[in-house]
Parts: structure tokens; C-alpha cells; sequence
């Protein structure tokens, strides 16, 4: 078995779902290769050389990568995979956006959204929000996979694999990136966080989500979370949505503050270690899930919470 | 400029999924099937463009048995011109899917492609880069906003972690749909009934010539491990106690 996982990176750092992804392809076991695909990305191609299980990484440096786009990650992967069984990417935005092109251009299924791998060619994945678990069995020759990365826990940096060169495909040409609004915040990132903050509508407004959930995140270390509704009502931006359509996390902690609990938002934290939930209907389904509910207006509790945490 | 959509019928967004007690999938007897949320979005964007005189006709596709003329008929309500039914009792994976629609698009020539980013059901976010890949256009995932500049290309303002993305992909182009690109309108009861007279086409994956075999076989379905309800506290000190000594997260 030859795993090739596409690593997810800005050109300067790898991205901790990397990590995840090739604890995904050590489930399956096997020779682990890392493509790198970008632009000036060496420090990547070094960081992936040190994680754990990776025996060689590709790099593939040309102008016309660095940004990634889909048609161009596509069309670099596509000719490598022939000599891999398995080809894996995180199922994050990134991944999402590229992977089924390569499983199209090779004409096999992807199978995405993997939590469980229980042999080669037999994956786990939620399906319906995660209301269910689907146990599928892959009869294609390439198994193209994206992996939940909550579901791993990133590889260590044990290793020292060699670094190859590969040659860049030709550039696509048709779509051209006209900007990248990316949002820089001092707080950690949603995925990956061990403690998160999530507000929903119960918040009523942009300031009140800032000037109530701020100072809680401040204490705890914490990244912020929201629903939909708080993100469709400007409250927050895109990337903090949480859910079946947004990002899926796991932290340690996630307290939800003014969420009611819908399934789909459900779908995005239900498997966090330990949920609180600060809502003032003691009917609200989020307390269903919650390890700990405090029930009560939240512009009281959650400055309480900030004081008692101190 | 022509527009294509292709429409889902799944599981109504409000309904909770059961698994049957068979493990051989979700119980979908008896149960409100309706439009994948997103393909809604997706219906209503084309049809705003033909209403701000820029599209001139809006097709809507759907891949499934019978029963999917609903689905249609409720994208004709919402402004479409006109439907295409493959018609098929085999359960179709992503790629099948992205195949059929690939032989539509060959026919039917459209300018663009408006997908939903992910269908409810199989949550999969896998068809429309599938299709765009198979038809080698240019793609722009996860939509928020889109803008057809004259004839020959469509701008469109992506989702991706950390931040908003600006794309600009020549046309033909194929773009999925995100949920805040617009809220779709209420079909009105002229419209319903204005949807049953318009064109319904129906077709067969064979006469596509399409193979439709699917690649993965589900073994089972099981219903995830139920989290607990936990302890209602009675005041915040109680929480950071439980928080500090039981659970020991912070
Ligand atoms: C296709 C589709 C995809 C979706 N994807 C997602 C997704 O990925 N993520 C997601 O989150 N949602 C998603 N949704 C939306 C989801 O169905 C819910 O509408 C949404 O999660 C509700 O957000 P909320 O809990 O903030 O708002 P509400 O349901 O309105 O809940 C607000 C809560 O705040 C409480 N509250 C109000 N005031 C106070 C106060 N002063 N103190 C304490 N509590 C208060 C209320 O009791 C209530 O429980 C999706 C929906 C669809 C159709
Ligand atoms: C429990 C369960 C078991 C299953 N078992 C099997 C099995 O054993 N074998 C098998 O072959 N399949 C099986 N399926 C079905 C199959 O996996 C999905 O229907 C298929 O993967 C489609 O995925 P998706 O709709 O999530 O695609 P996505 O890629 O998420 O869909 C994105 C978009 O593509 C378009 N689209 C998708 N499907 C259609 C369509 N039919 N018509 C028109 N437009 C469409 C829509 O615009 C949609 O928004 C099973 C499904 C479930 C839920």
C-alpha cells in the first residue's frame, strides 16, 4: 500500500490538518508520501519531511501554484496518483474544494468526510449531519479520500524524510484569483482549538457578541465559534460558523452561549469532550447534548463565568 | 445566456434522520422529502439573473426515480423555465451523478452551472467539482456572491477558512452554491400552478449512455453513540467547580 496525502499549507507553515490527514493514512498503513504543491514552499516541504510516518515528500514549486487553485492542485495530482493506492486530503475548505476533481479525473468515487478507517478499502462517514454512520467499501483501484480531521489525532514530529522535486503541471488559465480577504485574528484557530466559544442568536447583535464573548474567550485561551443565525446576522464572520455546513470541531471544551441546538448546528460540535450550554429556555435542545447547562439570561452569566474564571 | 441547475430531492432539512433497524440505510418511508436547501439557493441565483435580464433561460435537472418531478416542478415555481428528469431506480453515488449530468451539459450547452455546494443527505460536497472537472471548466466552490460580467466570465466571492476568496473563472463556468448567497422566495399559488404547465422532460441514463454502476457498496448504517444529557447546574460557581474538579478542562 502507497498513500499520497496533499498537504494544506500557506506557503510558509503547514496547516495542522496535514497532521491529521496522515494520521488518517497511518490507519490504513503503508509508505506515506506528502505532495507539497505551491509556491516558495520549502520551509512546508521541511516541516512535512519532520512529521512522523512521512517517508517522502513532493514538492511541486511553480508561480501559478501558490495559490492553489482547484483546476491547477487537480491537474499536479491527478498523474502522480497512478502509483498510489490511496490519495488523502483534509476535508476542510481546502480539501473539499479540489479532491473530487482529482477523484473525477481519475474515474473513482471519493469517499469523504472519513472518521474510521476499518480496513484498506472499507471507511467510516457520517452522513445526514451525522445522524448516521455509513460503513462503505470502495471497489475502486484509487481510494481518494478526504479525512475528518477531528476524528485523528495529528502525527507527531519524529521524522526525516527526503524531499523530491517534482515537475509543475501546466497552469489552467481560466480562473484567476482577484483577491484573498483572509481575516487575521490574535485568537487560535476553530479547528484545532482545545477550548472553544461559540454565541448564537440569543447575542441580538455584533457589539453584544464581542462585548459579552470576548472577555470569556480572553480568559479561557478560547477560539470563537457562532451558529449560522449569528453569522447570517453579521455577528460573526463566515469562517466561525459551526455545523453541518460549516466547520466541525472537537475541542476539549465548547461552551455555546444563546445557541438553541439545531442538528445542524449539532452536527458541527456533538463530539466535543465537554459541552456547556448558557441558554435562558430550559427546553432549548443544545441542553440535551450539554454535559453542564446553566439556564439564565446570558448577558448575567457569561460575565459571572468571566469573573469566576478569573 | 443559458443557465443550468441541478436539483436534489432529500430529506427535509427539519426532519430528524432514523436509521432503519436493519442498518441498511435511513428510513425515508413516510417522510417530507423536499429541495436540498442548497439547490434552492442555487434555483433562486439563476433565476435572478434572468429576471435582471442577463440569463435568458434557467433549465433545472434532477437525477433520480419519480418522484423527483416534485423536486422539479418546485424549482419551476421558484422561476425556472423549463425540466429534464434522468429517470432511474439505481442508487446514485456522486460521480454517477456528475456523469449524467456531464452527457446534459454536452446536449444542452449551457454558459453556467450552479450547483449546491452539498446535498443534506450524504453531505458528500463532492458532484459539482466532479461535473466541472469532467466538463474540464474553470470552478468557484462555496458561493456567496456572484456576478456574470457580459458574456465571458462570472466573478464569485468564496468561503474559505479564514476569509473570503474573489474568483474570477471564464465562462462556461461551474459555481456551488453557499448559504449566504441569497434567500430563496416563497413559490406563490400562481406560480404552483403556472410550475405544472411548464416543460418536463424525462430521459434514461441509457439513452445517455452513461454508466451509473456504483463504486462504493455500503456494508452498514448505524446510529452514532447518543451523547447524554448532562446536569443542569444551579449557578455559575457550580459550573466553574464541575468544570475545574470534574471535568477537569480548565
Ligand atoms: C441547509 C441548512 C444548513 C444549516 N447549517 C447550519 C450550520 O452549519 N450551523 C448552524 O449553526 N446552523 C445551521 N443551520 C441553521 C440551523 O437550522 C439553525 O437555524 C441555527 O443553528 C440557529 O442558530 P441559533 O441557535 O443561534 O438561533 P436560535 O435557534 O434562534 O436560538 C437562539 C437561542 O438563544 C437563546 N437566547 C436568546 N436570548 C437569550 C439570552 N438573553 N440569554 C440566554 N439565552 C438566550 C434562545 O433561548 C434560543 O435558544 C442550517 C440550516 C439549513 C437549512
Ligand atoms: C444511508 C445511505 C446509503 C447509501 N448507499 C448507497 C449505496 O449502497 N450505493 C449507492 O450507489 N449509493 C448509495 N447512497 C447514495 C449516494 O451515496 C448519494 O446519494 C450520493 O452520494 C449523492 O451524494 P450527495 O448528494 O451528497 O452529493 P453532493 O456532492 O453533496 O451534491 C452536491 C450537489 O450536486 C447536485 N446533485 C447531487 N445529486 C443530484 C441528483 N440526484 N440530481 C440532481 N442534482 C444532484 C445538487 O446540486 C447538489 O446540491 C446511499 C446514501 C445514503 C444516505
Amino acid at each position: 500500500m502507497s498513500i499520497l496525502v496533499i498537504a494544506e499549507h500557506d506557503n510558509r507553515a503547514l496547516k495542522e490538518a496535514t497532521r491529521n490527514t496522515i494520521a488518517g493514512a497511518a490507519a490504513i498503513g503503508g509508505d506515506i508520501h506528502v505532495l507539497v504543491a505551491g509556491h516558495g514552499c520549502e520551509s512546508v516541504a521541511q516541516a512535512a519531511a519532520r512529521i512522523t510516518g512521512v517517508s517522502r515528500v513532493l514538492q511541486a514549486d511553480a508561480p501559478h501554484l501558490e495559490l492553489q487553485l482547484a483546476e491547477d492542485l487537480a491537474a499536479q495530482v491527478v498523474p502522480l496518483a497512478a502509483d498510489y493506492t490511496h490519495v488523502l486530503a483534509p476535508a476542510t475548505a481546502f480539501g473539499k474544494n479540489f479532491l473530487p476533481r482529482v477523484a473525477a479525473l481519475l474515474d473513482v468515487a471519493q469517499i469523504s468526510d472519513v472518521v474510521a478507517v476499518n480496513s484498506a478499502d472499507t471507511f467510516v462517514r457520517p452522513i445526514y449531519a451525522g445522524n448516521a454512520l455509513a460503513t462503505v467499501q470502495s471497489i475502486d483501484p484509487i481510494k481518494v479520500i478526504s479525512v475528518r480531521t477531528t476524528a485523528f489525532d495529528a502525527a507527531a514530529e519524529t521524522g526525516s524524510a527526503t524531499i523530491d522535486s517534482v515537475p509543475p503541471t501546466a497552469a489552467f488559465g481560466r480562473t484567476r484569483c482577484l483577491g484573498r480577504e483572509i481575516i487575521r485574528s490574535d485568537r487560535p484557530e476553530l479547528a484545532g482549538a482545545a477550548i472553544i466559544v461559540s454565541g448564537g442568536r440569543g447575542l441580538a447583535s455584533k457589539e453584544n457578541y464581542h462585548s459579552v464573548l470576548d472577555p470569556l474567550a480572553d480568559a479561557l485561551g478560547a477560539a470563537l465559534g457562532a451558529s449560522r443565525a449569528a453569522v447570517d446576522a453579521g455577528f460573526a464572520p463566515n469562517d466561525a460558523q459551526v455545523g453541518q455546513t460549516g466547520k466541525i470541531v472537537a475541542p476539549q471544551l465548547y461552551i455555546a452561549v444563546g445557541i438553541s441546538g439545531a442538528i445542524q448546528h449539532l452536527a458541527g460540535m456533538k463530539d466535543s469532550k465537554v459541552i456547556v450550554a448558557i441558554n435562558k429556555d430550559p427546553e432549548a435542545p443544545i441542553f440535551q447534548v450539554a454535559d453542564f447547562g446553566v439556564v439564565g439570561d446570558l448577558f448575567e452569566l457569561v460575565p459571572e463565568l468571566v469573573t469566576a474564571i478569573g | 445566456m443559458k443557465i443550468l441547475v441541478p436539483v436534489k430531492r432529500v430529506l427535509d432539512y427539519n426532519v430528524k434522520a432514523r436509521v432503519k433497524a436493519d442498518g441498511s440505510g435511513v428510513d425515508l418511508n413516510n417522510v417530507k422529502m423536499s429541495i436540498n436547501p442548497f439547490d434552492e439557493i442555487a434555483v433562486e441565483e439563476a433565476v435572478r439573473q434572468k429576471e435582471a435580464g442577463i440569463a435568458t433561460e434557467v433549465v433545472v435537472v434532477s437525477c433520480g426515480i419519480a418522484a423527483c418531478q416534485e423536486t422539479l416542478r418546485a424549482a419551476l415555481a421558484l422561476g425556472a423555465d423549463r425540466a429534464v428528469l434522468i429517470e432511474t431506480t439505481e442508487v446514485l453515488q456522486p460521480l454517477a451523478v456528475a456523469k449524467l449530468l456531464k452527457a446534459v451539459c454536452d446536449k444542452e450547452q449551457p454558459n453556467l452551472v450552479i450547483c449546491g455546494k452539498q446535498a443534506i443527505d450524504d453531505d458528500a460536497n463532492q458532484t459539482g467539482q466532479m461535473l466541472a472537472a469532467l466538463l474540464q471548466w474553470g470552478q468557484a466552490t462555496f458561493a456567496s456572491k456572484l456576478q456574470i460580467d457580459g458574456q465571458s466570465s462570472v466573478m464569485v466571492t468564496r468561503e474559505i477558512d479564514g476569509g473570503l476568496e474573489t474568483l474570477s473563472v471564464e465562462l462556461p463556468a461551474l459555481v456551488t452554491t453557499d448559504l449566504r448567497l441569497n434567500e430563496p422566495r416563497y413559490a406563490t399559488l400562481p406560480n404552483i400552478m403556472k410550475a405544472k404547465k411548464k416543460p418536463l422532460e424525462t430521459i434514461t441514463p441509457e439513452a445517455l449512455g452513461v454508466d451509473i454502476a456504483p463504486r462504493l457498496k455500503t456494508l452498514s448504517v448505524a446510529e452514532p453513540a447518543t451523547r447524554k444529557a448532562g446536569e443542569i447546574v444551579a449557578d455559575i460557581a457550580t459550573l466553574v467547580s464541575r468544570l475545574k474538579n470534574q471535568a477537569k478542562v480548565i
